[in-house]
């Protein structure tokens, strides 16, 4: 198990590597260089000894294997250099905003679990049947529909709703509350971006659910638990659902990986100042260093919820942790 | 269409060929049905293809006579009639500069399937040749391509377009751009793995003895029959990099005003004014999601026709 563990993890060491070639080469493939294009940005005008001092600053004078080195070390101590738009270290750019966005991201995930799970079973149950496709137009228009605009839908519901019963209009506060100072008014403010974000990536787990689960409702152990008389309601819990679990639990935990890309845009709509959000204002404001930062994290994410799968998958299955 | 149909022909056939492989003798050619036959027996199969293949035409049709379609211009601004609500005059209302919502939407649709099959065609073609290219080498190609395909998985779409577009700026242009690259490794993935069982079949080793050189046997032998999995790859792109492109529009940084794109229309005012006018915020949103739906079933229905192994689930 061990051994199994640090394999897969030594494994994902050259995928962290290639990012990071992939993230800095992206990077000093604008034309001019990041300085040049960061001040033409802007639009102002300026001083050509600004570019000069930024350029100083940012080490880009040096060659390009010992910016690259210098860039990677930093990652082991902490130090993702500084922002180019505040001029301060992008640890404290980043710190406040990971709690926010972790906490969205986690209460997005349980949602769709909540939602993927017993929609996928029950569509896998009744295959073919009204309920079957009322559940897959459910899935795919998950899919098809954007979070953002999701958003703004659930903030038109939200206002119709309060106009109704409460007699004035309310939408989610702007300003962010701490979970623990208000757990409720936290709740209240989190779950609707949590919300849109969950229902869109619920779809492909209720896909995956149902697929899953209906290839192991024909295996012959099934019959077999049918045959002796095991009611339906345990053969479908008990002895189907669990064995269909492993790629349900690979989807779920690669959607976990990718939630910043769904962050990126609910963040907007809900005006909140997470990860999401930083990301698109470090993009906006040609904020190279941080975008690099940002793009590292997402990829450091999803090496990590990885091996957190390969836990859980050996964790579920015997077969894995024993070979 | 015609394409289209062949293709669904060729893997009918395939089918029913399946158990005689090895007879050398050619079958009589079967009588030949016109092509509303055929159009008709694909619906009849594909109820749900038909459907979403009906609404991409209309889709596309839209988008070519846009300019006769739209009853105002989508860019004239008109400060008379600010955020209208619908009427006989404006069927979807107007925007806080007094534009035509229904007009904006039928040109949006322009911006929005331009972009769409452009990225989804370019990407996916360079990685059905990439992918071929990888399985039929092997060896050290395919293994450091396959890396690299792995760190591009490792990005979800829309942070690797914006990471891009931050790079080469905004504008329609580099929008698709932004969207075409991730596309690349992702088809390159899927078609490599069809490709890997393809390289063992004999006639690429009688190619080979002939002495076709690899370029010709790649293009010539081996992407003509990875086609299936690729149009079902394109289908499912062009859905993708609509709500790519809307997403990045939304956000600001893909394409600018005053063009008219679903995205772009989400944004500013339809925020600022969604509880007063709320037709500027549905209406763009609502175009969104039936453009993506349609290609979204369209792909699956494609799926299901070409892909006799998926049948079953």
């Amino acid at each position: 198990m061990h051994k199994y563990l640090v394999k897969r993890m030594l494994m994902m060491v050259p995928t962290l590597i290639g990012a990071a070639i992939l993230v800095f080469s992206l990077m000093h493939m604008i034309p001019g260089d990041v300085c040049a294009l960061r001040y033409a940005g802007t639009g102002g005008t300026f001083d050509v000894n600004q570019i000069e001092q930024c350029r100083e600053g940012l080490g880009l004078n040096r060659p390009l294997l010992v910016q690259f080195f210098d860039w990677i070390g930093g990652f082991f101590i902490g130090d993702f250099g500084t922002s180019m738009w505040t001029d301060r270290p992008i640890t404290e750019e980043m710190g406040p905003r990971i709690l926010l966005s972790l906490q969205v991201a986690i209460m997005a995930t349980i949602i769709s679990i909540f939602i993927s799970i017993p929609l996928g079973t029950i569509s896998a149950v009744k295959q073919n049947s009204w309920i079957d496709y009322t559940v897959r137009c459910i899935s795919i228009a998950g899919i098809a529909m954007p979070s953002f605009w999701l958003g703004i839908l659930i903030m038109l519901g939200l206002l119709a709703v309060s106009n109704q019963f409460l007699g004035y209009g309310w939408i989610p506060p702007i300003q962010y509350i701490p979970p623990l100072s208000d757990p409720i008014g936290n709740l209240t403010q989190l779950i609707w971006p949590a919300l849109a974000t969950g229902y869109r990536y619920s779809a492909v787990a209720t896909r995956m659910t149902r697929s899953a689960l209906l290839e192991v409702l024909r295996e012959d152990y099934i019959r077999t638990a049918r045959a002796k008389g095991v009611i339906e309601k345990l053969v479908v819990n008990r002895h189907a659902l669990k064995n269909s679990m492993l790629p349900v639990v690979t989807v779920i935990g690669i959607e976990f990986a990718f939630l910043m890309g769904g962050l990126v845009v609910t963040e907007q709509v809900f005006n909140l100042n997470g990860l999401g959000k930083l990301f698109v204002d470090s993009v906006t404001n040609h904020d190279y260093t941080l975008t690099q930062a940002l793009v590292m994290l997402v990829a450091f994410i999803f090496v990590v919820m990885n091996i957190v799968i390969d836990v859980i998958y050996a964790w579920l299955d015997p077969r894995i942790r024993y070979s | 269409m015609r394409g289209l149909i062949r293709a669904f022909d060729i893997a009918e056939a395939g089918r029913n060929k399946v158990m005689n492989v090895a007879t050398t003798t050619v079958d009589a050619a079967p009588v030949e049905k016109t092509f509303l036959q055929k159009l008709g027996r694909m619906a009849r199969r594909q109820p749900l293809g038909a459907v979403s293949g009906m609404m991409i035409l209309i889709m596309v049709l839209v988008a070519i006579f846009a300019d006769f379609v739209a009853p105002h211009d989508p860019v004239t601004m008109n400060f008379i009639d600010q955020l209208a609500a619908p009427s006989a005059t404006y069927l979807l209302g107007t925007d806080e500069l007094g534009r035509d919502i229904f007009s904006r939407i039928i040109h949006g649709s322009r911006t929005a399937l331009v972009i769409g099959f452009v990225s989804a065609f370019v990407g996916a073609t360079l990685g059905l040749v990439l992918g071929v290219t990888s399985a039929y080498l092997g060896g050290l190609f395919d293994l450091i391509f396959q890396r690299i395909v792995d760190i591009f998985m490792a990005f979800p779409l829309i942070i690797m377009a914006l990471a891009i577009v931050s790079v080469f700026g905004s504008g329609v242009g580099n929008v698709i751009i932004a969207i075409t690259i991730p596309f690349i490794p992702k088809c390159a993935r899927v078609v490599r793995s069809s490709a890997l069982a393809l390289r063992e079949i004999p006639y690429i080793d009688a190619a080979r003895a002939c002495g076709y050189s690899h370029t010709r046997i790649v293009l010539v032998h081996m992407v003509p029959n990875v086609m299936a999995p690729y149009l079902i790859m394109v289908t499912s792109f062009v859905g993708q990099a609509i709500l790519l492109e809307a997403s990045l529009s939304y956000l600001g940084l893909g394409v600018q005003e005053p063009t008219a794109a679903w995205g772009l229309m989400l944004r500013g005012g339809a925020e600022q004014f969604f509880e007063s006018a709320p037709w500027v915020a549905i209406f763009p949103g609502l175009a969104i999601t039936l453009a993506v739906f349609a290609f979204n079933l369209f792909g699956d229905s494609l799926r299901d026709a070409l892909d006799p192994k998926l049948r079953s689930t």
